[in-house]
């Protein structure tokens, strides 16, 4: 049952604008024999009821381990969360037990992934594994959970529900199961929903489907979002705020507006500069090279010293390889990791 | 011939797959997956294949390699018909056209050195001895960005990026003057992706290429091609000059494609043209024009009658009836 989980601290968080919830320094590692891989290395970040956090970076760039590690499902035995906190309402996530988690999951946190039909189990009709949620987190009997079942692929937009909440994953289309997966992991109301690429896989026309209905749904049930995806297109159409990551590391964390027009950090300006554009102003033809971001993400077994983005920078000075800079707040509400953000932004401007 | 003329040239190129019948099944059914489709290329000239998955650009890319064989059509390169060339025939002709996939993983053969992966169409086709392709293998590498002493190493050492430089230099191996490329940037990060970009427009510069760009992603389209053909269900709907097609898309399809697409400016405001339902099947796409099923334009005619693509002007065309001059519902665009 949701309530004696976090009964103390919920009512608090709906009142005061409290985050629901709060990731603290968090560090996920992971122990193989090649060493040491610091997936994510002292990532912070917070999302109210009803916002959008967007989380972008590269792939290997720690934003999907850091939301597998908000659900407890960090790949075991390698992987293991060796400092920081998961805050849900309050209470800390990162010590709570497996049964607790299990009672958490798909109810007060849900997750949709990228490949749909990965995370349908292939043998369930698709009106069983969301009533699976329901009988399970809300005792409802198996009746009302298909009836609230074949509601939810309403909700979500499935035409001839009745029909279709008896189909099997494999009868749906790549549109049509990402939708079910929404339908499954808002079945039980959760507080937060995690999601990795929810549309990446999917064709834009039905990416602009689904990133209207998830934004809608979110109106409707004040569901907090993380929001995780490389692509910076999406970011600026869904989230409210954006936390950019690079290698284990939060680099930069702005409102959208403030990340697109005046970003601070290199790596951020670099992302958006290597992006060809749609916009209709920068009709230049199209020979204008694109802005690379010179080398590639360093592997984490073996992190550059100092600032992990220098190898790459365009701005890097011996001091960006002797310290690392620290995350701080140059605007209100702007935060970014870097030393030379006066010339970035000088940079930038012009 | 002249310079300027077309050095690809493919005319109603169709491409179907027979789906095997049954007892219970009934009759054979097809896939209509290419349908019918015309374009030229010049000389240095790349041309943008985009649509959705199951659209037929892949198998259009494919089948003017004849990697697949055509149904129908005609396909010229250099102003030879290659369409019905014997295997041997066609041989001397593949030099001229080369390809670079999407996946570099699964395309480059893990067993064998980059050097040797890079070595190999040049083998194939006796060009230059030992020494002498060692040596051209190394410009190539350095070409491309890679490095020599990469030559000894294998394909699961290269990162994604490497590896398409390590696809593109095969494919430059034997100076080729036709590129088909099929969504080769696409499962690459953003950063990396530009630089794949940049070498593919560089190469093209210098050496003259023709690309035939397949990809889905429409900003990458934009920045690479000099013309645009925007597939739907195995037919081209639209293609024009990338500029003319950006800045004022004709077909229906092509318009809600453009306003689909996400855009990196929080504050850009746009029309939404959401479309509803999914891609009708190619097995059985609907009658009269393919797309009237989620055409927010659609009127009576357009369920019975294909539209054909026809030439509005300025060297655009368009498979849409609200441009037949025939039928006065232009104005209702």
């Amino acid at each position: 049952m949701k309530a004696d989980v976090h009964a103390p601290a919920s009512a608090v968080a709906l009142s005061c604008g409290e985050p629901v919830i709060r990731v603290e320094d968090l560090k996920t590692y992971f122990f193989t024999r090649d060493g040491v891989v610091r997936a994510v290395d002292g990532v912070s970040y917070h999302v109210m009821a009803g916002e959008t956090l967007g989380v972008v970076g590269e792939s290997g760039c720690g934003k999907s381990m850091t939301a597998l590690s908000i659900l407890g499902l960090v790949p075991k035995p390698a992987g293991r969360i060796v400092g920081g906190r998961v805050l849900l309402d309050g209470r800390d996530l990162v010590h709570a037990s497996e049964a607790e988690m299990q009672a958490l999951r798909g109810n007060e946190i849900s997750m949709i992934f990228q490949e749909p039909m990965t995370s349908l189990n292939p043998v369930l009709t698709i009106g069983q594994q969301i009533a699976e949620a329901l009988m399970l987190h809300q005792k409802l009997p198996k009746r009302a959970a298909m009836a609230r079942a074949r509601e939810m692929l309403e909700l979500v937009r499935i035409p001839d529900s009745a029909r279709r909440v008896h189909e099997y994953p494999h009868q749906f289309s790549g549109g049509m199961r990402q939708r079910a997966m929404i339908a499954m992991a808002l079945a039980c109301n959760p507080r937060v929903l995690l999601a990795d690429e929810p549309t990446t896989a999917l064709d834009v026309t039905i990416q602009a489907q689904i990133l209207e209905l998830m934004l809608e749904l979110q109106e409707k049930t004040g569901t907090a979002i993380i929001f995780i995806t490389h692509d910076l297109g999406v970011i600026a159409e869904t989230a409210r705020r954006v936390v950019v990551m690079y290698a284990g590391r939060k680099v930069e964390e702005a409102s959208v507006a403030a990340l697109f027009e005046t970003p601070l950090h290199p790596y951020t300006v670099g992302l958006l500069r290597s992006v060809p554009s749609l916009e209709p102003d920068s009709d230049d033809g199209r020979r204008r090279r694109l802005t690379e971001i010179p080398g590639m993400v360093p592997s984490l077994l073996d992190i550059p010293p100092g600032c992990r983005f220098a190898p790459r920078c365009p701005f890097a000075t011996e001091e960006c390889v002797a310290a690392e800079p620290p995350l701080t707040e140059h605007r209100p509400g702007q935060w970014a990791a870097c030393w030379h953000t006066d010339r970035v932004e000088a940079t930038f401007d012009a | 011939m002249p310079d300027d003329a077309a050095f690809l040239q493919v005319r109603d190129l169709k491409k179907h797959f027979v789906l095997p019948g049954g007892l219970l099944r009934g009759k054979t059914r097809h896939v209509q997956a290419v349908d019918g489709i015309s374009f030229d290329l010049a000389r240095g000239e790349t041309l943008g294949l985009v649509g959705e998955s199951g659209c037929g650009k892949s198998t259009a890319a494919k089948t003017v390699l004849r990697l697949i064989e055509p149904t129908s059509g005609t396909i010229r390169l250099d102003s030879v018909d290659i369409t019905g060339l014997s295997r041997s025939e066609l041989h001397a002709h593949r030099r001229n056209m080369q390809v670079v996939f999407q996946d570099p993983y699964s395309s480059l053969n893990p067993k064998m050195t980059a050097g040797s992966i890079v070595a190999e169409p040049m083998v194939n086709y006796g060009i230059l001895d030992r020494s002498g392709r060692r040596e051209r293998v190394a410009a190539l590498f350095a070409r491309v960005g890679l490095r020599a002493d990469q030559m000894i190493r294998y394909p699961h050492e290269f990162s994604g990026g490497q590896r398409q430089r390590l696809g593109i230099a095969r494919a430059l191996a034997v100076s080729p003057q036709l590129i088909i490329a099929d969504e080769p940037v696409s499962a690459l990060d953003v950063s990396v992706q530009a630089q794949v970009i940049n070498l593919f427009v560089s190469l093209q510069d210098e050496l003259g290429l023709s690309y035939v760009f397949v990809a889905h992603d429409l900003g990458v389209v934009r920045h690479i091609s000099h013309r645009v053909a925007v597939m739907y269900l195995g037919r081209i709907v639209e293609l024009a000059r990338t500029r003319e097609l950006f800045a004022d898309p004709l077909h229906p399809y092509t318009k809600a494609l453009l306003a689909a697409a996400p855009v990196p400016n929080p504050r850009r405001t746009r029309e939404r043209i959401v479309l509803r339902g999914d891609v009708p099947s190619p097995v059985n796409p609907p009658s009269g024009c393919r797309f009237h099923t989620r055409c927010p334009m659609a009127f009576d005619r357009c369920k019975v009658d294909d539209p054909q693509l026809l030439t509005p002007g300025d060297g655009r065309q368009v498979a849409c009836h609200l441009y037949d001059t025939a039928t006065p519902a232009r104005s209702a665009a």
